[in-house]
């Protein structure tokens, strides 16, 4: 079952100290711009991963090793995060 | 690292249950007592985490269903196979505390200033949010005209029936009941689609502002809906669920 990127807001908000969900993400591959809110997200993988709702290309993995959160971002081109 | 252990210790609070009220048969609102609750917006949710004596620990999010200015309150439909809902609608009690982060979401939420027309579009206990941005809208004497479509399995299933008809003075509440209905029913029945959508979406060019929310098919099978009747999608606002 998929989600959406509100489902990651808490995990976010642990990991950023602000809440992301409203902030803008732009595909890698695609260039889709959509707010964090409005991507797929998978939960139940090893680890969490984000993808882009037009191209589904992952966009953010995060993995949880020993207590630490491993954030890989390397699939969005921007992330726009407003005050 | 320890500046992250640090700061999650900040982020996890513990509420204490103040009251617990069934509003069906399977679903339950918990008020919380959190005294250092920031304040929160209608739509957003908040994650609870419990920890069993073991040190297993389970988190899920719920929506908060009260509105801004009013007391946290989570509104919980118990899953049979679930870990966490079946204890949280069947064993807890007033007193008792688990561990809440949040609120957490600043893209599903509205306020007066967000304006509309509002549509709401609900499947099962997607009603949540909804039902918090009803109850902001009201208490904030919002004249923002806006209307409901609430789609459950039958009208013994739908949450908070009571207050949601109260609202029909200032707005429009309409329900279908997908699997059973009462004799005589006249609301609409079955699974929303275009038909349903043409007599109650507001037509695009008002610039509506949609929400939808309920599990992950019923949120994608009427956002699509929506952006086939012009709707834009930065103006189509979803937020999905999958049971847990």
């Amino acid at each position: 079952m998929t989600l959406d990127g509100n489902a990651i807001g808490g995990l976010l908000l642990e990991i950023f100290a602000t809440d992301l969900t409203s902030a803008e993400t732009t595909c890698a591959v695609c260039g889709a711009v959509r707010p964090v809110a409005e991507t797929t997200v998978y939960l139940r993988g090893p680890g969490t991963v984000v993808r882009c709702r037009s191209c589904t290309s992952v966009l953010m993995v995060i993995t949880r090793v020993r207590g630490r959160n491993c954030v890989d971002l390397s699939g969005l081109e921007a992330l726009d995060v407003r005050p | 690292m320890a500046g992250t252990a640090v700061r999650g210790r900040l982020i996890w609070q513990v509420a204490t249950v103040a009251t617990v009220t069934d509003e069906t048969d399977a679903v339950r609102t918990i008020a919380l007592d959190l005294p250092g609750w920031p304040g929160h917006h209608a739509g957003q949710h908040l994650d609870v985490r419990l920890t069993a004596e073991d040190g297993y620990s389970a988190e899920r999010s719920y929506s908060i269903a009260s509105a801004d200015g009013e007391p946290v309150a989570i509104t919980v439909e118990r899953l049979d196979d679930g870990e966490v809902s079946p204890y949280l609608t069947q064993e807890l009690r007033p007193g008792d505390q688990m561990e809440i982060r949040g609120p957490i979401g600043n893209w599903f939420t509205w306020g007066p200033h967000d304006g509309g027309p509002l549509l709401l579009i609900a499947g099962g206990s997607g009603v949540v949010p909804l039902r918090a941005i009803l109850r902001h809208r009201q208490r904030s004497g919002s004249k923002v005209p806006a209307r409901l479509l609430y789609s459950s399995r039958s009208l013994e299933d739908v949450i908070y029936r009571k207050e949601l008809d109260q609202y029909r003075g200032s707005a429009e509440v309409r329900y279908t009941l997908t699997r059973r209905q009462p004799p005589g029913w006249g609301g609409f029945s079955g699974r929303v689609d275009d038909a349903m959508l043409a007599r109650i979406a507001w037509p695009a060019s008002q610039r509506p502002l949609a929400f939808i929310c309920g599990p992950t098919p019923f949120v994608e099978a009427v956002a699509e809906l929506l952006v086939a009747r012009h709707y834009p999608e930065s103006r189509v606002k979803t937020e999905r669920f999958g049971g847990a």
